[in-house]
């Protein structure tokens, strides 16, 4: 698949995410388009969809795609640095019952402005920005991020060895 | 033969950090607990557990997860518990603090303004907590990296 993968995690249902991809889908029909769904009520009309791959597939799918369309959540955007993929993310809002506090706006505005991660405001914007990092991915001018290591900065893993030795 | 050291977090992100720390205990006897089995294969060649996952928002679930927990303790006997969330982590090091387990609480790097609700009451159950922002460390709560 090199078309578009779409995650909303695991823990709660992201409709508004599940629909406005399905919409693009629609819009789309020529690129393949599949979308995890996790709890939530909507099933997808136009995009291929599933309600949550075992880890090693979601990987496989993330390192596949052209584009990666996520929640604003850790796991998808750590998952999209380690394999090197453009990331555009919606955050949940507490105000639409999609999570429990407003901590994904806080993860867009503090890890979002990383290079290869791409955060839209709302669902229009959503579709919007999707057609257009395709487009430069096309081209190969996407902002995709830098992959890196598997694990975390050497120094960090140090402290808590320390930690765990002491 | 090194210290018996359970890592243990929830699915989904919790995990994902959980797994990029794994140099951290590389050499001990490191158990690791969560609860998706597919995430196995993350964990590389190492004992694995799954327990039934709670949060905040689904507390009546506190019960069964805080069962399979202490089945886990009881078979891992961990010296240090190390977290990165949410709330089944925090079980676990209420759970074996009794017993003299040492535990680290890793706050989520998701929370870049205010500490997590589980992180916020981790200061009075495990031994160390820290936050991956600097800007939120203050006194007991430290900073000493991030998982990116």
């Amino acid at each position: 698949m090199n078309g578009v993968f779409v995650s909303v995690g695991s823990m709660m249902p992201f409709d508004r995410l599940t629909r406005a991809m399905d919409e693009w889908a629609a819009q789309n029909p020529h690129i393949p388009v599949e979308i995890q769904i996790g709890r939530g009520d909507y099933e997808p009309r136009h995009a291929r969809w599933v309600r949550k791959l075992p880890l090693s597939d979601y990987q496989a799918r993330v390192e596949a795609c052209a584009l990666f369309v996520a929640h604003c959540g850790m796991g998808s955007i750590i998952s999209a640095i380690e394999a090197g993929k453009p990331i555009l993310m919606l955050p949940r809002l507490a105000a639409q019952g999609e999570h429990n506090t407003d901590h994904q706006l806080a993860t867009a505005k503090h890890v979002g402005t990383r290079p290869g991660l791409h955060v839209a405001a709302d669902a229009d914007d959503l579709k919007a920005r999707a057609s257009a990092l395709l487009a430069d991915a096309a081209h190969d001018a996407a902002g995709a991020p830098a992959p890196i290591s598997r694990f975390a900065d050497p120094a960090f893993t140090a402290r808590i060895r320390a930690f765990i030795e002491s | 033969m090194g210290k018996r050291v359970l890592a243990i977090a929830s699915g989904g992100g919790h995990f994902i950090q959980l797994m990029r720390l794994q140099p951290a205990w590389a050499g001990h006897q490191v158990s690791v607990a969560t609860v998706d089995p597919s995430t196995r294969t993350l964990a590389g060649d190492v004992p694995f557990y799954t327990f039934r996952d709670v949060s905040r928002a689904d507390w009546w679930r506190i019960p069964a997860a805080a069962l399979d927990i202490a089945r886990i303790l009881l078979a891992v006997r961990p010296q240090v518990i190390i977290t990165t969330g949410a709330l089944p982590g925090l079980i676990a090091a209420a759970l074996a603090r009794p017993f003299g387990t040492k535990s680290l609480w890793v706050d989520s790097i998701a929370n870049s303004e205010v500490l997590s609700g589980s992180g916020a009451q981790a200061g009075l159950v495990c031994s160390q907590v820290v936050t991956q922002w600097p800007h939120l460390a203050d006194g007991k709560v430290e900073h000493w990296g991030s998982v990116l």
